[in-house]
């Protein structure tokens, strides 16, 4: 198993340089490359001649792209021109909300999408079977802003039961600690305060689950399917096993082996994906921070950003992939 | 209270992993008994803002979003009327101007302190304007001190742009005694202007207010902009949580004045418009800015009160007259008749009624009728499109091709919706025979900085919202000479020497009916020459909840907070 | 957002492995036929492809479809800002907030986000295949190269990567469509590799390469054509997805600026304002993009059911 994983780690290498060398080219190939990115439009050529040998850009590139990689690897991506910040730090400060969102995302994802799709696959053909094929297929392809705007509508103001922005009631005065406000509030027994996290989460979560529940409702309905049809459930069944003990040992382990990697690859997603949800629930999380970026072409912040979120995509692929050859032998043999 | 979080952040997924050992240490930072401050309790307002806030040094700031929080926390020696846009006294109670109006005696408050406890005194003034006077580096670019190069001009250290102050003096403890080089009409009203608020000497010094970093187009402010503004106003400022976009202001309970209301004020950025307003139906925010017209209604029928501002600004379609070096701007924008065919072709009439809020009118100048110096009699172009086709035949360009910018992702006090309006006037100049090239740029550098320019484009939306009642600040502005004796870039720097003398005599009368009928005269030239077409003022609202009392909207949208009470 | 298209490395392996184990043909009736032919009994199928080909149709004769001109601000002397007049003769659905009629745009609008969906996943599938012909078929280095490079692309999640590349092209709507099929190159390359590597280990590419058929020949002959059918139904799912995506670009502000080519996304975006006097305005395009995804994930879902083998009972 410690082979496997760090073969698997070292295959992370050649990725993560490819990556910085895709994002290192992506800031020389904006319309004036990077001097104008950070002086302007108006900057005039010496301007830009004296800020390219401020910044070593008058220097071969393969210098330059060293010197990106030796301070990317110190977790330098230098600062946010919209803040004057330093980029990791805003990262930071950013990704606790994130991380928050996306576990509710897949807690409300997994405990809807699974019993539903085990529910449609068992009662195969059915009404109900019928309504969770369409309406994941509806969840997929409402666009996010809209079903933000509906739960919002709903839930915040017609009523009234759950906060529609930000992640935490902004009078509530509670510490900080980690910048998890539910585990902040856990911490220090402010309960009122974690509670008021949670509940922040709650439609953010929603909206943003909705793509991982269709796709996991939909994985699980055709694994069940698949599983049900297979030698050994016949097998099982034909010994005289009761049912329970079919469904618990055989039918539902098996079918959860593919659930559990969509389930990976999803969450991976979702760290990253939510540039939409975050912007439309004033949610402070990185999604919201690149939204801004955009905008004010913080391109060092979007630069950053996008290299830190795929570094953690990889490492999240990473762990699904070794917590798969924990469930499936046959994995590691590979 | 430490809300400082990026220091600790480093150990959150430390502290993630130990939850459990940590939480026997973890203990809350909470007060335990009631209400800070032991004034009385009148609660926390939160209010929507459309953005952040660049920083709360307003002595850097040219943005709304900053100004609003800056004004709660800072005073200048003047301010302005509750509700209006004439200067009134506030840190200077009084004052006189020589017979040859260039020095200033400002006769101070007594017993003001500034939030860290310092004394606001004369010298305490003195030590602001030579602040400004004497910046350096990075803080003389236009884009860190605007305000302060438009009122100024230039600084110490800038001998070829000369600036028109010239000293400030300590008489003796409430006396401050300004001398300027000449005669300006902007004095004093335009110390009502946030940026020539009055900070802390000591707290200027202590966080190294001016340690400007960074670029010209991307600054970076020092630690007393962002963590430490101290001024003299009814709020101070307590928190900034930049990740959440959160800024809280608490009531300064030693304010010299009518003491604020409120104990505190949240000023929360939901950047999304809808958002905005489902969060205040909801109830978790006490009100909002940049309401859309749309939605007037609707709030209202809700109980919600839509403030609306007296109009004060601006909108216009500007012309590029190709007069800077290098430009590909259509030279067919010389010819006269072609700017009357575009200002006849457009049916200013519809847009106002159909995509501005109500309350709304058509323009006839580059300036409000408010201000002084409006005049009643300009040349006016009705719509007309036979006349703006007939003009384009007489003048041989018919057809002519004009690149149109327009902003994106934006909404402004004077422009609700730029995408409307630009396909609005894009049909009315097809109707008339012109070819348009559209190019739509993100408002925010982009946008900006290429109109701004005057190299590509040949018209132009964008507008201005007033910052004092001072014709100048409109017209002036807009097409003053500039250091090279020509217009601005975004005017294509035209050269009009009736135009530039009429504004300057204007800005150099000492006496009020003079001043204004100079600039009356400004504004007839200017109709004449037509370096654009003023489009409209319109009213700009913002929206407070059933309990909020108390706040008055501003025509400069410079509304404070001390004022407002919550009711329950 | 991302939806199927994510159907990251192993969803996308999975598909080529299954649609790389069906051989050439089954009782002597073509693996398309039978698939054809189980399509037809399939309701769901049906569905799927009624709505692509009613839409494909509208698209195809929106001109001729359209009551009006989309871009007429014909009541815009009506419109007030806290009120745009709703349904009416010679309206169906209503106007817009410049008066222009709302079915007329709705019409013509299907062009416009159809031709996004439809060049972005041909650019996608296009380059994806040459990339995948290439690793799959040349192996050795080649294929190394290609694959390291499609799994860093694949490592950036897909709406990053349309912004980043919108950021970089500036605002056009080649840029968009460039920004959407780039996150799909990656997909079809390993698809078409996968699929590739299991056709050529079969018996009948191994039965050509023993009788001396040149390389080329079994490639492009051979093993690329029976490849094809994972792309085809990845490429009908990978519609949806861009379609999805380019309203979401839309609402960011990286959609088509030009306002001259009604749009669904970008008509849902502007319809933003006006939610609470006119909700409609959002709700149409807003259903015509889910009804135009539903079909097109419709029916490249029973195509994949169809073409499995696992199925087929």
């Amino acid at each position: 198993m410690l082979r496997f994983i760090v073969r698997r780690l070292l295959q992370l290498i050649p990725i993560l340089l490819g990556l910085s060398v895709l994002l290192f080219a992506w800031l020389r190939a904006l319309p004036g490359g990077p001097a104008q990115a950070a002086l302007g439009e108006r900057a005039t050529p010496e301007d830009i001649a004296r800020y390219n040998e401020l910044f070593g850009l008058d220097e071969p590139i393969y210098v330059q792209y060293l010197r990106f990689l030796g301070r990317a690897v110190q977790l330098d991506f230098g600062t946010s021109a919209r803040t004057g910040r330093a980029v990791t730090t805003e990262f930071l400060e950013r990704m606790p909300g994130t991380v928050e969102l996306t576990i509710f995302a897949m807690i409300f994802a997994i405990g809807v999408g699974i019993p539903l799709g085990y529910l449609a696959a068992r009662k195969h053909g059915s009404w109900l079977d019928s309504t969770s094929v369409i309406g994941s297929l509806l969840g997929v392809a409402i666009p996010v802003f809209f079903l933000a705007y509906l739960l919002r509508l709903v839930f915040a103001v017609e009523l009234g039961w759950l906060p529609g922005s930000g992640r935490q009631d902004v009078r509530m005065d509670a510490t900080r600690i980690t910048n998890f406000y539910v585990l902040d509030g856990l911490l220090t027994r402010e309960w009122d305060a974690a509670w008021d996290a949670v509940l922040h989460l709650v439609l953010p979560a929603i909206a943003l689950g909705t793509i991982p529940l269709a796709i996991i409702v939909r994985i699980t309905r055709a694994s069940v399917l698949d599983v049900v049809n297979e030698d050994y459930v016949r097998t099982a069944n034909a010994k005289g096993l009761a049912t329970a003990t079919v469904r618990r040992r055989h039918i539902i382990r098996n079918a959860l082996l593919p659930v559990s990697t969509t389930i990976g690859l999803q969450a991976g997603l979702l760290l990253s994906g939510a540039v939409l949800t975050e912007t439309v629930f004033a949610f402070g999380g990185v999604g919201s921070a690149i939204y801004e970026a955009i905008f004010s072409r913080d391109f060092a912040v979007l630069q950053g950003f996008i290299l830190l979120l795929a570094v953690v995509y990889v490492l999240i692929n990473l762990l699904v992939d070794i917590s798969y050859g924990l469930l499936d032998p046959r994995v590691r043999a590979r | 209270m430490t809300r400082r979080r990026t220091t600790r952040v480093l150990a959150a997924s430390a502290a993630a992993l130990t939850a459990v050992t940590l939480s026997a240490c973890a203990s809350s930072d909470r007060d335990s008994g009631g209400n800070e401050g032991g004034g009385e309790s009148g609660g926390t307002l939160v209010f929507g803002a459309a953005g952040d806030p660049k920083m709360f040094d307003p002595a850097f700031a040219s943005d709304g979003e900053t100004f609003r929080v800056a004004r709660q926390i800072h005073e200048g020696l003047l301010g302005n009327e509750l509700g209006g846009t004439d200067p009134v006294p506030e840190l200077a109670e009084d004052w006189e101007v020589s017979e040859d109006g260039l020095e200033y005696t400002f006769e101070l408050q007594q017993d003001v302190k500034f939030h860290d406890g310092t004394d606001f005194n004369a010298e305490a003034v003195c030590f602001n304007f030579d602040r400004w006077y004497n910046f350096e580096g990075l803080a003389q670019s236009p884009s860190a001190t605007p305000y302060y190069q438009d009122v100024f001009g230039g600084f110490a250290s800038t001998p070829d742009t000369p600036s028109i102050y010239e000293s400030c003096e300590a008489t003796d403890e409430s006396t401050a005694v300004i001398r300027l080089t000449r005669v300006t009409s902007k004095f004093p009203s335009a110390l009502a202007l946030p940026a020539f608020s009055i900070q802390s000497p000591t707290a200027l010094q202590e966080y190294d207010a001016d340690n400007l970093s960074g670029s010209e187009d991307a600054l970076t402010y020092s630690e007393y902009a962002t963590e430490h503004p101290v001024g003299t106003g009814p709020f101070k400022f307590e928190s900034w949580d930049r990740g959440n976009g959160e800024v809280t202001i608490v009531r300064n309970d030693d304010y010299w004045g009518e003491k604020a209301k409120l104990d505190k004020v949240i000023f929360r950025t939901i950047s999304d418009g809808n958002t905005r307003r489902q969060e205040l139906q909801a109830g978790s925010i006490d009100g909002y800015d940049f309401v859309a017209p749309a939605d007037y209604e609707t709030l209202e029928g809700e109980g919600a009160q839509v403030l609306v501002r007296d109009p004060f600004n601006i909108l216009y379609l500007g012309f590029n007259a190709g007069g800077v070096a290098g430009t590909t701007a259509n030279p067919a924008l010389q010819d006269p008749r072609v700017r009357q065919a575009i200002i006849h072709a457009i049916d200013r009439e519809t847009i106002v009624n159909s995509l501005l809020p109500e309350g709304a009118e058509v323009a006839t100048q580059f300036m409000p009728p408010t201000v002084d110096g409006w005049a009643d009699d300009v040349t006016t172009y009705d719509y007309d499109v036979e006349k703006a086709k007939s003009l384009l035949a007489e003048a041989g360009a018919t057809g002519t091709t004009l690149k149109f910018y327009y902003p994106t992702e934006v909404s402004r006090p004077y422009l609700p919706d730029p995408a409307a309006m630009f396909q609005v006037i894009n049909q009315n100049l097809l109707d008339a025979g012109f070819t348009v090239e559209a190019t739509a740029l993100p408002w925010n550098p982009d946008y900006l900085n290429a109109v701004q320019a005057g190299l590509q484009s040949d018209i132009h939306l964008l507008g201005w919202t007033g910052d004092y009642n001072d014709a100048y600040n409109f017209i002036g502005t807009f097409f003053g000479p500039k250091a090279d004796g020509l217009a601005k870039a975004e005017f294509g720097a035209f050269s009009n020497p009736e135009i530039f003398a009429a504004l300057e005599e204007g800005d150099a009368a000492p006496d009020p009916a003079d001043r204004t009928e100079k600039y009356q005269e400004a504004n007839r030239l200017i109709m004449d020459y037509l370096p654009g077409v003023p489009i409209s003022h319109s009213p700009p609202a913002l929206v407070v909840s059933e309990r909020v009392q108390g706040l008055e909207p501003s025509p400069l949208t410079a509304e404070v907070f001390s004022t407002v009470s919550l009711n329950d | 957002m991302t939806a199927f298209g994510d159907v990251r490395r192993r969803r996308i392996d999975e598909l080529a492995a299954r649609a790389g184990a069906v051989p050439e043909g089954e009782g002597g009736v073509s693996l398309t036929r039978s698939a054809f032919r189980r399509l037809r009994r399939n309701p769901v199928a049906i569905i799927g492809a009624v709505i692509v080909l009613v839409f494909l149709l509208v698209a195809a004769f929106a001109p001729l479809l359209a009551p009006r001109d989309p871009l007429a601000q014909t009541l815009l002397s009506q419109i007030r800002p806290g009120s745009i007049p709703g349904a009416q003769e010679g309206f169906p659905l209503g106007v817009d907030n410049l008066g222009r009629d709302l079915l007329s745009r709705l019409i013509m609008g299907s062009r416009q986000s159809l031709m996004i969906g439809v060049v972005s996943t041909v650019l996608g599938v296009v380059v994806g295949m040459a990339l995948g012909v290439l690793a799959g078929g040349l192996g050795g280095w080649v294929d190394t190269v290609v694959m390291r490079f499609v799994d860093i692309v694949l490592s950036i999640p897909s709406l990053l990567m349309a912004i980043s590349i919108s950021v970089l092209l500036g605002q056009n709507q080649y840029a968009l469509m460039i920004a959407i099929a780039v996150t799909q190159v990656p997909i079809f390359a390993r698809l078409l590799r996968g699929s590739m590597l299991a056709q050529r280990n079969s018996d009948y590419a191994l039965a050509a390469t023993a009788l001396g058929v040149k390389k080329g020949r079994i490639i492009f002959g051979h093993v690329l054509p029976n490849s094809l059918s994972p792309v085809i139904v990845q490429g009908t799912l990978s519609l949806a997805t861009a379609i999805i995506e380019a309203a979401a670009l839309s609402f960011l502000g990286l959609g088509d600026p030009d306002l001259a080519r009604p749009e669904w996304g970008a008509m849902l975006a502007n319809a933003q304002a006006f939610l609470s006097i006119r909700p409609e305005l959002a709700v149409y395009p807003a259903l015509c993009i889910i009804v135009v995804a539903l079909g097109f994930t419709l029916l490249g879902e029973s195509l994949r059911e169809a073409l499995d083998p696992k199925f087929r009972r």
